[in-house]
């Protein structure tokens, strides 16, 4: 499919849709006092604050217990632990679809041959089986990472179509997931999947195709520049554009088995001339059947030699990990330097992680609280702060639906993961200048309420047919507490995990106002007690638990709550 | 300063023009939009009457016997609470022996003018004294020791908006349920799944429409994405668009209202403007804080003042300019009010010129259409009164809810039951019971009953015009138990006529009940002596 083609029919854009958001959404980007910190480590204090600022950027929300742990550490050794945590045992997706005639209910169907009619069912599974281990997630970036992957090498579910493809290409972001950034682009680019995406497969000497050579420089390495002539992007040209599909010429997937192959007879032989962007190179037109790999190394290594992919690789770490706008101080103080470690680690990632991390910069009060949580921050995250116990792979088809509806609820939030936009991935990480301000419009943000408030609620998320819901167990959160018989201990506590700002007296005075719902603050602690002594009696339980439903409700329906 | 790879041109963004774009098919706001603000364009919504239910909750446990004063137990009385008891030359009398909180002169007018319906001793058996606990019995009609999760406000209004919040707002029902001025929403309101309504800050201003508890947002990079985030709260809060309409379409007219220091008041000023904006809500709640009356109820060098009494003018004042503007306003016959609070307080006064929680008090219930007076007795302050001596229950609580549900909102006898769960009889408070609830959307016809009144037999006809549904023709007396079964089985689609005779029925009215499909159809009828 030629995603061009199909791009060019649609028209209109998000901020023309939502007159709310054309309103209040940013109209140029917002201007904030230079950061003066840059990679330099953070040697302040290492307390909630900074541990949680650590903890909402690299896991999709965190527990108690994960808080407990950063501070226990110091903030260096924090996030090596985050960076360097072992990979997760990995289960392949399995069936849960009784209708699939191909694969048994609890087995996996990515071994099992492909069958068109399935397609739909085993995608969902992928989706669900992601899902689960973002929710299983350990004290790991891993997760935040696949999704950055997925974010900045884009591919779609439903144009890929065969879903062995896209588990093969789950695994290979998996396995790269903290490795080498130039590594897994050479892989990518002769992925089967990343073939079907892009036309890969249809590139051939006779009809060279160009459609993965203009996205692998535009999108996933080098990125486009302002365009200084006709055709010619500063850090490539329209004709460096068509040279790269040359060299691609020749690979295609193979559906039997599923791997990707070169076809030397469908590759072009001549020489490729590429332009003034890239020093004139010349990439030897090759023969034989290691050609297509030789000359695609030839391609990879000319362009990760030019020192805009790294910094455009940097500056897509900087956006999904710390914030939207970057100014001339974090281009020269932060983006630079790191392209700098990047290209000395031979692309490495993990070391550039680990310094953006625990830099001074990152831990600057100004980079606090200035994200808008993704969907999948929404819906994973706050399951896992709010501690609700999941159903685990003993029972997969009920494990699965669940799955099913978290992936639904991002989705119906504008972020559906193996489905994003297009192959630029979510507008939130490009769209100058709204940003993060994409994921909010007068859709998406009740359906963010709607589902947190269903969380907070006796009657919970029901999910399941045998009546499970998720509910958050409020008089265990805040038993956690410090002094859950105190009202303001409670809620300033509570908002210290909820909320990554601090909140104004004013604020405070109205989640008390919610909670107590006029009746007098003393008696709190009165029926705290009462149902301390007598945790088990539901007439003890239920004014306590009443209050502390209205109270997590409404901590959740405030705007702060959307903040990372 | 920009770094070259942000210009992502259009085409980047063209498929959020199929996916990502804000169509808010879900939230409903477009459809909210869609419909405009004639009060009668749509009935649906209403409930078959246009009748409005206002909720004044008095936080904290109202001290009865400081506000309906019994005079006639004076002489006990004195002994058990002189240091706070209102003098009975200062009482503003209604009977010989009762007599109100001088500062409820205005109420005292709106019960000699027959609109003040004063219920004596409300409570419930086994009165629980903890805030929390009574709050949540009153809130959700619960007996002392069971728990429901839901609000009995929020199960009357489930039987109007079924499966609230799907599919909400929608063409005939484009407001919502109830509306709560303030930050909050009481349990009440809860439904089976969500709360039945709305909080609404300040239905005033339109800026400050929920999620309240704004402040101003740091100057950070935090503080602007905060900003935005709020804005669009603001922008599409659902049901803003109809609130904010309401609030537009109407201006008060009583120039009774406290221009400052009353909450309760400002509260009430703004229900009036949405029920005159011709928001089809039938529920809205408000609230007074401050009745946990401990200490200094009263001043020590005038009885009559302090912080009760303070609380009294409130209410006094709130009320009477609420009338005073629904009268102006030409809403007074669709509006009835009732005050509601957790308990009543000690009869034996303390030391610190206060009152601790107690059981059982009066309530209160106004409007146009109420059945003014007194019902109950004074209650019988003993010789002697300890501690541990509260005010006996006259009236279980729910039975003023049930009088409520049935006579001013038209709840029918079936809906009752689940509303309230049980029976409980009701009383003589509404002047005027609307017939219940007829749906205007059913798939049959009931005709009146020909003849009616009557004697012997009468018949009913009713046409069935969809499918073959289980159809039930039922008869129930007035206090909604079921007398006879006439129908039960399964119709093809066509007119039917069934002979009932009057038998062993007593004289009086009754309703016939027509269910099918899970809908009902309800007429009275009449049999004669």
């Amino acid at each position: 499919m030629d995603r061009r083609t199909m791009l060019a029919k649609a028209s209109g854009s998000a901020a023309a849709a939502d007159s709310a958001f054309a309103k209040y959404a940013n109209a140029a980007l917002p201007k904030r006092a230079a950061v003066a910190a840059g990679l330099e480590p953070y040697a302040g204090a290492w307390d909630k604050r900074h541990a949680s600022h650590v903890l909402r950027r690299v896991l999709f929300g965190y527990s108690k217990a994960d808080l407990d742990l950063a501070l226990t550490l110091s903030p260096g050794a924090c996030v090596d632990a985050l960076l360097d945590a072992p990979a997760e045992s990995l289960p392949p997706p399995i069936s849960t679809d009784a209708n699939d005639t191909g694969v048994a209910v609890g087995q996996t169907w990515t071994t099992a041959a492909y069958d068109g009619n399935f397609n739909g069912t085993r995608q969902r599974s992928l989706q669900n089986w992601w899902m689960a281990l973002i929710l299983g997630q350990k004290f790991s970036l891993r997760e935040k990472m696949i999704l950055f992957w997925h974010n900045h090498l884009a591919t779609e579910l439903d144009v890929v179509g065969d879903p062995r493809y896209a588990y093969l290409h789950q695994l290979l972001l998996r396995k790269n997931v903290m490795g080498n950034f130039k590594d897994l682009v050479r892989q990518i680019t002769v992925d089967p999947a990343m073939l079907q995406y892009l036309n890969g497969d249809s590139n051939t000497n006779a009809n060279p195709n160009e459609n993965y050579g203009r996205e692998l420089q535009e999108l996933f390495t080098v990125g486009k520049g302002p365009e200084i002539a006709a055709g010619n992007y500063t850090n490539y040209t329209e004709e460096d554009v068509k040279a790269a599909a040359r060299v691609l010429t020749g690979w295609r997937d193979v559906r039997d088995t599923p791997t990707a192959e070169f076809q030397e007879k469908k590759h072009d032989a001549k020489d490729k001339a590429f332009s003034a962007a890239y020093g004139n190179t010349v990439i030897a037109g090759r023969t034989g059947p290691d050609a297509g790999a030789a000359e695609l190394d030839d391609l990879i290594a000319m362009i990760f030699a030019q020192a805009e992919t790294a910094r455009y690789f940097c500056r897509k770490l900087y956006r999904y990990f710390v914030y939207y706008a970057i100014d001339a101080t974090v281009e020269a103080n932060v983006i630079a330097p790191l392209a700098d470690q990047l290209v000395k680690a031979g692309f490495e990632v993990k070391p550039v992680l680990a310094t953006l991390f625990k830099s001074a910069h990152f831990h600057d009060a100004a980079n606090m609280g200035c994200q808008i949580k993704t969907p999948v921050d929404v819906v994973a995250g706050t399951l896992r702060q709010l501690a609700i116990p999941l159903p685990d792979g003993s029972d997969p088809v009920k494990q699965y639906a669940l799955m099913a509806l978290m992936v639904g609820e991002a989705a119906r939030m504008q972020q559906e993961i193996g489905n994003p936009p297009n192959v630029a991935g979510w507008s939130a990480y490009y769209q100058n200048p709204v940003f993060y301000e994409v994921w909010i419009n007068s859709d998406t943000l009740p359906r963010r309420v709607q589902f947190t408030d269903k969380l907070a609620s006796a009657k919970g998320y029901g999910y399941y047919t045998d009546k499970s819901f998720l509910s958050a167990d409020v008089l265990a959160l805040a038993n956690a507490t410090s002094k859950p018989g105190t009202v303001d201990a409670l809620v300033s506590d509570l908002a210290a995990i909820l909320y990554p700002i601090t909140l104004t007296d004013v604020q405070i005075k109205y989640l008390k106002d919610v909670m107590l719902a006029g009746v007098p603050e003393y008696e709190w602690g009165v029926e705290w007690d009462d149902y301390a002594a007598a945790p088990t009696d539901p007439l003890k339980i239920k004014p306590v638990e009443t209050r502390l439903r209205a109270l997590f409700g409404a901590m959740m329906q405030m705007a702060e709550f959307q903040l990372c | 300063m920009l770094t070259g790879d942000t210009g992502m041109d259009r085409r980047r963004f063209l498929k959020l023009g199929a996916s990502a774009c804000a169509i808010p098919f879900a939230s409903g706001k477009l459809s909210a939009k869609a419909y405009g603000m004639d009060p009668l364009a749509n009935l649906a919504a209403l409930a078959g009457n246009d009748r409005v239910l206002v909720v004044i909750r008095l936080d904290g446990g109202n001290d009865g016997l400081n506000m309906v004063l019994p005079l006639d137990q004076y002489a006990n009385l004195a002994k058990a609470r002189a240091n706070i008891m209102i003098p009975e030359n200062k009482a503003v009398k209604l009977t010989a022996a009762t007599g109100l909180h001088p500062a409820l002169s205005g109420l005292a007018k709106l019960y000699a003018d027959g609109n003040l319906r004063i219920i004596q001793s409300v409570g419930y058996p086994n009165h629980n004294q903890s805030h929390f606990r009574s709050t949540d019995i009153w809130f959700s009609a619960s007996d002392y020791n069971q728990v429901l999760t839901t609000g009995w406000l929020g199960r009357y209004l489930e039987t109007i908006y079924p499966n609230y919040p799907d599919g909400y707002p929608s063409k005939d029902f484009p407001d919502p349920p109830a509306v709560q001025i303030g930050s909050s929403l009481f349990t009440l309101l809860q439904g089976s799944s969500v709360p039945m309504g709305m909080a609404v800050a300040n239905a005033t201003s339109i800026y400050s429409l929920v999620p309240s508890g704004y402040d101003t947002a740091p100057a950070t990079p935090a503080g602007h994405e905060l900003t935005f985030i709020r804005q669009m709260f603001t922008e599409t809060q659902k049901y803003g668009e109809s609130i904010k309409k309401a609030i537009g379409a109407a201006a008060n007219k009583s120039g009774l209202y406290p221009a400052t220091g009353n909450t309760l008041a400002d509260q009430l000023k703004g229900v009036a403007r949405l029920i005159a904006g011709g928001l089809q809500t039938k529920v809205y709640v408000v609230s007074l804080h401050g009745f946990d009356t401990h200490a200094n109820q009263v001043l020590a060098a005038d009885v009559t003042t302090g912080s009760h009494a303070a609380l009294l003018t409130k209410l006094n004042d709130a009320i009477v300019a609420f009338q005073d503007d629904l009268r102006l306003l030409g809403l007074d016959n669709r509006v009835m009010g009732m005050t509601m609070s957790e308990f009543g307080r000690r009869i034996l006064s303390n030391a610190s010129l206060g009152t601790d929680h107690g059981t059982s008090a009066p309530l209160l219930v106004w409007g146009a259409g109420v059945s003014g007076g007194l019902l109950g007795n004074n209650p019988a302050i003993p010789d002697t009164v300890t501690v541990k001596d509260n005010i006996p229950m006259q009236y279980d609580y729910r039975s003023v809810y049930a009088s409520i549900l049935k006579d001013w909102l038209g709840v029918s006898a079936a809906d009752l039951q689940t509303v309230l769960l049980k029976d409980f009889p009701a009383l003589p408070i509404v002047g005027s019971p609307v017939l219940p609830r007829v749906s205007a959307t059913m798939g049959a016809e009931l005709e009146q009953n020909f003849p009616n009144p009557f004697r012997g037999a009468t018949t009913v006809r009713y046409r069935v015009s969809t499918g073959m549904d289980r159809v039930r023709l039922r008869l129930f007396d007035m206090r909604g138990n079921m007398v006879r079964v006439v129908v039960d089985g399964f119709h093809a689609p066509g007119t039917y006529a069934r002979t009932l005779e009057a038998g062993t029925l007593s004289p009086g009215t009754y309703f016939y009940q027509l269910e099918m499909g899970g809908r009902t159809l309800q007429r009275p009828m009449e049999v004669m002596r």
